[in-house]
């Protein structure tokens, strides 16, 4: 983004040490940060402003399931050790309800239109994870296509500063090491922890990122602190339950566009939004007016929206998907098969949110499997 | 717009009605001029592109450009008032403000088909991207073969612009093929499917283009017809219709496979969407 990749190489990497890492916090707020990190709200772990530097907490872990998550004690007491909670960087550049512009009538009937644009505080986001990288790199290719930025979402985006962390305990519905994507982040952080027993492996992937590791004058990690973080990674992808049959499933799905399973899950599936809602990469978000009281002016604003929803596929008259089969079936071949046309890759991330946040158990990658277990095109 | 910028992704441009004409009881045409005259003079669009409109307070719908490409006072918009944003529309008299962005998506490919033969196939109320399209042509009419204007309604009433179609059948070159599913009081054309006229149409399979515009049944059944009279699949387009709000590729209601047809279309070649076109419920 704003900001050169310069992705250091693990030889690199500096060791904070446990007790330390309210350091970091404390250089980032003096650095003008508005930090955001894990906190528990309603049960979940979600990200919010840190009041103060040793605001992190410590000894969580979330037990996930289809239809289920539940956060746990971590025996090991680490900072770091739940897997994901229901959002992480999406709704911070691409905001779930924003004003695009708005209109002023004056006494002459006149309109006059203005753009509204959000006021933006660097913010720096501790314990983001592989697979929020990547689905924010899918995000960028949405709303920052060349010649065709999003001008809300730019400003949001370049104001980021993202701390990333290994996944040492993918949940039980994570499978980004199947859909290539984690579970220790490559690209696209600022910086990067992997989080050992006596301190943090960090690595810098930004100039920005290595002028707030420099800052922190951090002793290099050792060669044995390296290769522990090293293990640590091929250990949480060895420990994933889940997978995708394969990184490319167009074919696949575009040539069973009228399989029963299409039916089936339609009659378990509320069509009620929460996978889109989790979903780091959903992008689809609706636009309606909202006029002041005085009938003067108003505001045209974007919401966040869902291809489940009725009106999603609205089209004067009529609905283009009038069942919950047709908006499944949107839904799972949009994410795993055109969005390699559109984006060259899937439009999945492997995080396991959809399956988690399901509240009827719907299991993407079980869906997938019995789509695909056939041979021959039904 | 022929702007500096690369997408007119909004606010709107302020715009006034300087003309409305009520072509049936739900159906008006709304001639609108953007209130900035340098980027009235600047606008330029191809037919089959369309424009959002704005109505204060209200909201935006995106509609198909119906004026000449070549005309400069004014751009023309046919619409249906059927939801909340068409029926405020429908409200406004000459004098009245709008908001304008566009022109929006790839029209129809009228640089690449002079000398053809032309099929224009429209089903339903009153196809303004194809009806755009006659009108093209007929003011660029040397620059075309055969004209074979094809359009199916299911009631008579349904037909708007019919004095359109009694003046272009008395036209040289000029075939008018019309069926309505029921006929009505003094209805001098067909009556049943529209399908059932193909086999009438009088053009060259080996120089023809043909577009269609309408329900996606009808247009299914259109392509199988003309496919069936040799007409090769890469001269048939269609333009298609999805709820497009953002109209600039974003907010992804209008996503058809790969496509999104907002930015990719409305037009598309037949090649290029009749896979999923077999599917409902995309």
């Amino acid at each position: 983004m704003s900001s050169q990749p310069v992705f250091s190489q693990p030889e690199e990497a500096g060791f904070l040490p446990i007790a330390q890492l309210s350091l970091l916090v404390t250089k980032l707020m003096a650095l003008g940060y508005r930090c955001l990190g894990p906190t528990v709200e309603n049960g979940a772990i979600v990200m919010r402003e840190l009041d103060a530097p040793d605001g992190l907490p410590r000894g969580l872990q979330a037990a996930q399931a289809p239809g289920r998550y539940q956060l746990t004690r971590d025996p090991l007491n680490r900072y770091f050790a739940w897997a994901n909670g229901p959002q992480a960087i999406k709704p911070l550049a691409f905001s779930p309800e924003e004003s695009l512009w708005r209109v002023e009538r004056d006494a002459a009937g006149a309109l006059q239109f203005a753009p509204v644009l959000p006021a933006t505080p660097a913010q720096a986001i501790i314990g983001v994870r592989a697979c929020d990288l990547a689905a924010l790199a899918l995000q960028d290719a949405h709303f920052l296509q060349e010649g065709r930025r999003d001008a809300h979402y730019a400003q949001r985006r370049e104001q980021l500063f993202l701390v990333a962390v290994q996944c040492a305990e993918p949940g039980a519905t994570c499978f980004c090491a199947s859909t290539g994507d984690g579970p220790t982040p490559t690209v696209g952080y600022d910086l990067a922890l992997t989080e050992l027993a006596e301190g943090f492996v960090t690595l810098a992937g930004t100039v920005k990122g290595q002028e707030v590791l420099n800052a922190l004058g951090l002793a290099p990690a050792t060669p044995q602190q390296i290769e522990a973080a090293r293990q640590q990674g091929q250990t949480a992808a060895a420990s994933q339950t889940r997978s995708l049959p394969s990184r490319n499933l167009r074919d696949a799905l575009m040539s069973r566009l009228e399989h029963p399973r299409w039916d089936e899950v339609a009659t378990r599936c509320l069509a009620c939004g929460n996978c889109t809602a989790v979903c780091p990469t959903c992008f689809c978000h609706a636009e309606s007016d909202v006029p002041a009281l005085d009938g003067q002016a108003s505001q045209h604003v974007r919401m966040w929206d869902s291809c489940f929803g009725e009106s999603h596929g609205h089209l004067h008259g009529f609905n283009v998907r009038p069942d919950i089969r047709s908006r499944y079936r949107q839904w799972l071949t949009h994410k795993l098969a055109t969005w390699h046309d559109q984006y060259g890759r899937s439009g999945c991330v492997g995080c396991g949110r959809c399956i988690a946040w399901c509240p009827a158990e719907i299991d993407l990658t079980e869906e997938v499997a019995a789509l695909t277990r056939s041979e021959v095109k039904p | 717009m022929n702007t500096p910028h690369a997408i007119d992704a909004g606010p709107p441009h302020a715009a006034t009605v300087t003309a409305r004409t009520q072509e049936s009881p739900t159906i008006f045409t709304l001639q609108v001029r953007l209130d900035d005259a340098a980027a009235q003079a600047a606008y330029r669009f191809a037919p089959g592109q369309f424009n959002m409109l704005y109505l204060f307070g209200v909201g935006e719908v995106p509609v198909s450009i119906m004026s000449d490409p070549e005309e400069r006072d004014g751009i023309g918009h046919t619409i249906r008032a059927l939801g909340r944003v068409t029926r405020g529309l429908a409200a406004l008299q000459p004098g009245d403000k709008v908001g304008l962005r566009g022109p929006f998506g790839r029209g129809w490919p009228l640089q690449e088909i002079s000398g053809c033969d032309i099929v224009l196939v429209t089903g339903g109320l009153g196809c303004a991207p194809v009806v755009s399209v006659i009108h093209y042509l007929l003011r660029r009419r040397e620059r075309y073969g055969k004209l074979v204007i094809i359009q199916g309604v299911k009631h008579a009433e349904d037909l708007i612009w019919r004095e359109q179609y009694d003046r272009w059948a008395k036209l040289p070159d000029t075939q008018v093929l019309v069926a309505a599913s029921q006929g009505g009081a003094l209805w001098p054309w067909h009556v049943g499917r529209v399908t059932e006229l193909f086999g009438l149409a009088n053009f060259n399979p080996e120089c023809a283009v043909a577009m269609m515009c309408g329900p996606e049944g009808m247009m299914r059944s259109a392509a199988e017809n003309l496919l069936a009279r040799d007409l090769p699949e890469s001269r048939l387009y269609l333009s298609m219709e999805r709820n497009m709000q953002c109209a600039v590729g974003r907010c992804g209601h209008c996503q058809f496979g790969g496509a999104f047809v907002c930015r990719d279309g409305p037009v598309f070649n037949w090649g290029e969407v009749k896979d999923l076109l077999e599917h409902r419920g995309f």
